[in-house]
């Protein structure tokens, strides 16, 4: 801990419900069975960062569905919460402020922070001026809980945990992005390395129906459900390495898209990948929620892309 | 050599090195492996290698699919010797309360847990890729006398430390985890070390291992303990 640069904390008095650190995530460890982990959707952990005027890679809160309920011990901080999600600002005279995102916020010595829920979506992000003092693993402090490492020791943020921020060196003026999330119909996907494996019929509901998202869904993986998806050549592969957005299909016919935690090595038929353009939309759909995917060409995925990365360059420029 | 490059998304290169699984190919895959890593090419954020596939991961930002793959077509092997590659000698128990499927196997493979153990025990093993969780080693080739599928429903929790057979393949369970493998034993070794900086996993892809029996007061007075 840098003490002298410490001169606030967040006591947490509710966790939520998946409240970790995150930041860009760990590259180069595949090959020992991490995966890259960072926040999953990567646009509005971008924005979180920016309005508070962070490096862009300063660990901010994710959290999923039920945010957590922080009170500040100390100076005053700036802060801002992306996303769609529901909160309040409880001042220490009692009085409850409703907050929006994309905008900062100043929170003075016993303020509170109440993120009581994200809005027909799953993540928000939380972040700090200065950002948050945790330790780096592999040059990045993002908390994959399966393999225990990263910030809080490879832990979820827990209830009575403090939550130590790092002075800000900047003067902040408060912010405001006009941004409203939008909602895409389909998840484009380019075809999977086993795409042959499934019947003409199989072929047709993956890229025809649509697909309902399990409970069974979180940083790991969302598990989907429908109609099944007929193999006709092997439900098993040699195992092999997979990347995030990978669309799998075990024996029983629903498939299964790795997420930013994922295994990195699975043995089910990869009938698809998720464009690189659509990820971070993907990981916003909540549980039962409908999912259709659309099939395009690599080139047009790699278009596809330039346009979302500009799009998001210039959300960023508007933060002035 | 590769047999074939294709995309694997619009943000991968996916080498394929034919469809068998023995170490000769593994090998190959091993030393293009450490060759791409040498190159530090520009945008490639990921190498995974596995029995027969080399997947490369790559920023879209800085890079593209087809500029990857020319980079990889054209790549100038280097064979680098494998001095590096060592001999891992890791310690198991046996006992009935850790070898959580000794009597399937027992039942299966119409064998003894003695003779199981003896075709199990005190053989080379050697690392084909790791992965799945954490430091996980998948290991190979078991004798043919004791090679069973997995189970048909996977535990939820593999106690950590598990050691598990499954087809001509054998691995380490380096956290609790689910997990379908035949396991035949635990060990007290910290086969993941995340606080290892340079090199948190015990045992990487090329190198050989080696179980060896312990008893359970060895077991629990090992002073690596979890």
């Amino acid at each position: 801990m840098r003490i002298g640069m410490i001169k606030s904390n967040l006591e947490v008095l509710r966790a939520g419900i998946n409240t970790t650190y995150q930041d860009l995530g760990r590259s180069n460890l595949y090959q020992i069975g991490i995966p890259f982990s960072g926040a999953m959707d990567n646009r509005n952990y971008l924005l979180a960062n920016n309005l508070v005027s962070n490096k862009k890679n300063t660990p901010v809160i994710e959290f999923a569905y039920q945010g957590p309920l922080l009170k500040l011990n100390g100076e005053k901080i700036c802060l801002a919460i992306t996303g769609n999600v529901n909160f309040n600002i409880l001042k220490k005279n009692l009085k409850v402020e409703k907050g929006n995102c994309y905008q900062t916020y100043y929170l003075e010595d016993g303020d509170q922070i109440d993120i009581l829920s994200t809005n027909k979506s799953v993540y928000g992000y939380l972040a700090v001026s200065g950002g948050f003092d945790v330790e780096l693993f592999w040059n990045s402090s993002s908390t994959n809980t399966k393999a225990k490492i990263g910030a809080n020791n490879g832990e979820k943020i827990k209830k009575g945990n403090l939550i130590q921020i790092l002075k800000s060196q900047k003067i902040h003026q408060l912010k405001k992005l006009n941004y409203f999330n939008t909602k895409i119909e389909q998840i484009r996907i380019i075809k999977g390395t086993n795409y042959d494996y499934f019947s003409e019929d199989g072929k047709k509901i993956f890229l025809e129906k649509k697909f309902t998202v399990s409970k069974l869904t979180d940083r790991m993986g969302m598990r989907l459900e429908g109609p099944k998806i007929e193999n006709v050549v092997d439900t098993n592969i040699r195992s092999e390495g997979l990347i995030k957005g990978v669309i799998q299909v075990p024996a029983d016919g629903n498939p299964i898209i790795m997420l930013s935690d994922h295994g990195t090595i699975g043995g089910y038929p990869k009938i698809g990948v998720v464009i690189s353009a659509d990820y971070d939309k993907l990981v916003q759909f909540q549980p039962g929620s409908k999912i259709k995917f659309k099939e395009v060409s690599l080139f047009e995925a790699e278009n596809l892309y330039k346009i979302y990365s500009m799009e998001t360059q210039n959300i960023l420029n508007q933060i002035s | 050599m590769i047999k074939n490059i294709s995309n694997l998304g619009d943000a991968a290169l996916y080498c394929d090195f034919g469809k068998e699984v023995n170490k000769e190919i593994n090998s190959k895959v091993i030393n293009y492996f450490k060759n791409i890593k040498k190159q530090n090419i520009t945008g490639v954020t990921n190498i995974a290698p596995s029995y027969n596939k080399l997947i490369i991961t790559f920023d879209l930002k800085l890079t593209n699919f087809e500029k990857i793959r020319e980079v990889i077509k054209n790549i100038d092997l280097k064979t680098y010797d494998n001095n590096k590659n060592k001999l891992v000698k890791i310690p198991i128990c046996c006992d009935d309360e850790f070898a959580l499927d000794i009597n399937r196997l027992e039942t299966n493979l119409k064998s003894s847990k003695d003779q199981i153990l003896k075709n199990f025990l005190n053989r080379e093993y050697f690392c084909y890729m790791t992965g799945f969780i954490a430091g996980m080693p998948f290991l190979g080739d078991v004798n043919e006398k004791i090679r069973l599928k997995r189970l048909e429903t996977p535990r939820v929790k593999v106690p950590k430390g598990s050691v598990g057979i499954t087809e001509k393949f054998c691995n380490i369970y380096t956290f609790e985890s689910p997990g379908g493998w035949n396991i035949i034993g635990n060990s007290p070794l910290k086969v993941f070390n995340k606080l290892n900086d340079k090199n948190p996993a015990l045992v990487n892809p090329g190198d050989t291992v080696i179980f060896y029996k312990i008893s359970k007061k060895e077991y629990e007075n090992w002073n690596d303990q979890k």
